[in-house]
């Protein structure tokens, strides 16, 4: 199935700086697989040691929370919007 | 549903609740709307909200909601006014630099709309002094800028039972939504933790467009009218995301996490914690966890280019902030030098500099554990160098 992966400004410079990729997948966790296969870096950021999805970072298939659905395992369809939302708190700078 | 109505009605008749001829005339848009109304007018005057934070997201917050008549306005925020916050956060003027927000906020609100009270507390938010702070108001906006003060926010509200109107910004994309509504989500239930400092965002990538904050502050007010008003749908289960580049608005589904820690079924925080703690931060002013490194300080890097000593001055900032400023270093930006190495010359000592020093130490770990011998971080960065060397180089 194609999807479409949306990325969040914070991740965009680990994914060639693109508000979204297209890729292919049967379900959520293989379209995540396939944006870390392409971009290494967003690997990191996504996932916490031990391959969990970290805690400040949500993922959406279309409008719901995966958390809901059957997570890595739910099934795509043709046309289908993956959204990574992390945490934002502000434009700080270090 | 006119419940306030009905308490004026029946609480004591000496003082009921109405508007001057004055005040009909100032809300004179509002009350020729069947939505808001004498009613509506009268619930905005008696309504009490309190506001976290007086900064980009506060100051829209605050013009509107003095304006449209919100009878008691409390704001907490413990802020100067600086330059940087000119761009934004336009409760503010040049003329107000320096001074406490509160103070200026307090004389313009004022000014917009004496009609009202303005609350100002001059002070941080804590877990010692937010539920004494939260208890009096009705709804709690939070307009705060940083992951402990939003946990802290969120965790006030929902142990007081109050809705908490919330608005995140970074760069040009923003979010919205409104927790601590009966059977509705709070943040934790969205996000049960903080991310770790330092991870995302990278203090490269910081930053607001001037206009976001204006955009999603007021949608906050807008969300605190129909609180208030008891009219329309409020963002409670839902979460918005705006991205100002794409000009989008979309909307996702937020549930009640029937296992979060604080307000599901067997919720195990009863009390309010310690949030920078719980952040992994140490207090507002604690630098980033940064490495050891050997430093230098500006004062001896600019003594030792005087003398012609041949040193390899590396700049690891992002090329837009090198448009901005620079000491004629080299630019490699951290994100690229692990594959830009063999650019740098072994031979000679290196000086790596960042802004303010943590983007550096990271790059002079990371050289010393390739090879690099003779490498130092500038301590403080361009902003030390500026403060010590060259005044003439501009802080940002
Ligand atoms: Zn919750």
């Amino acid at each position: 199935m194609a999807v479409k992966v949306m990325i969040p400004t914070p991740l965009r410079p680990y994914a060639g700086r693109q508000a979204s990729v297209s890729v292919e997948a049967q379900t959520v966790g293989e379209a995540l697989d396939a944006l870390t296969g392409q971009f290494a870096d967003l690997r990191r950021h996504l996932y916490a040691d031990g391959g969990r999805l970290r805690s400040f970072v949500n993922v959406y298939l279309n409008q719901e929370d995966v958390r809901n659905l059957q997570k890595d395992q739910t099934p795509l369809r043709d046309g289908d919007t993956i959204s990574i939302v992390p945490s934002i708190a502000g434009g700080r700078s270090c | 549903m006119p419940e306030t109505i009905e308490k004026t009605k029946h609480a004591a008749p000496a003082a009921p609740v109405s508007l001057s001829k004055e005040e009909v005339l100032r809300y004179s848009r509002h009350l020729i709307m069947p939505e808001v109304g004498m009613e509506g007018q009268l619930k905005l005057k008696q309504a009490k909200v309190l506001l976290v934070g007086s900064g980009g997201l506060g100051a829209p917050l605050a013009l509107y909601l003095a304006a449209a008549g919100v009878g008691r306005l409390g704001l907490v925020d413990f802020d100067r006014v600086d330059f940087t916050n000119l761009q934004r956060q336009v409760l503010f003027g040049t003329s107000d630099v320096g001074k406490p927000k509160l103070e200026a906020a307090k004389r313009r609100l004022q000014d917009l709309n004496p009609e009202i009270q303005i609350d100002a507390f001059e002070t941080k938010l804590t877990s010692e002094n937010a539920l004494d702070l939260l208890r009096p108001y009705d709804i709690v906006v939070d307009g705060t800028d940083n992951f402990p003060t939003r946990y802290l926010v969120n965790d006030a509200a929902v142990l007081l039972g109050k809705p908490n109107v919330y608005g995140s910004i970074f760069r040009f994309e923003g979010q919205l939504s409104v927790f601590g509504l009966a059977d509705g989500p709070c943040y934790r239930c969205l996000y049960p933790e903080p991310p770790p400092p330092g991870l995302v965002p990278s203090c490269a990538e910081g930053g607001v467009l001037g206009v976001l904050p204006g955009i999603v502050g007021s949608l906050q007010a807008m969300e605190v009218l129909k609180l208030i008003l008891g009219n329309g749908d409020p963002m409670a289960g839902r979460l918005l995301l705006f991205d100002a580049l794409e000009m989008t608005f979309r909307e996702l589904r937020l549930r009640k996490n029937p296992d979060c820690p604080l307000c599901g079924s067997n919720r195990t925080i009863h009390q309010l914690i310690d949030y920078y703690e719980f952040c992994g931060v140490r207090g507002e002013e604690a630098p980033p966890p940064s490495v050891e490194v050997p430093q230098m300080g500006p004062r001896e890097l600019a003594e030792r280019l005087k003398r012609g000593e041949n040193i390899f001055v590396l700049d690891v900032r992002e090329p837009h902030e090198y448009q901005i400023c620079n000491l004629g270093g080299i630019l490699i930006p951290l994100g690229d030098l692990p594959r830009r190495v063999q650019e740098i010359d072994s031979a000679a000592p290196v000086v790596v500099h960042c802004r303010s020093g943590a983007r550096s130490a990271q790059a002079v770990d990371f050289l010393r554990k390739a090879g690099f011998r003779r490498v130092w971080n500038l301590r403080g960065g361009i902003l030390a160098w500026s403060d010590e060397v060259d005044s003439s180089v501009p802080k940002y």
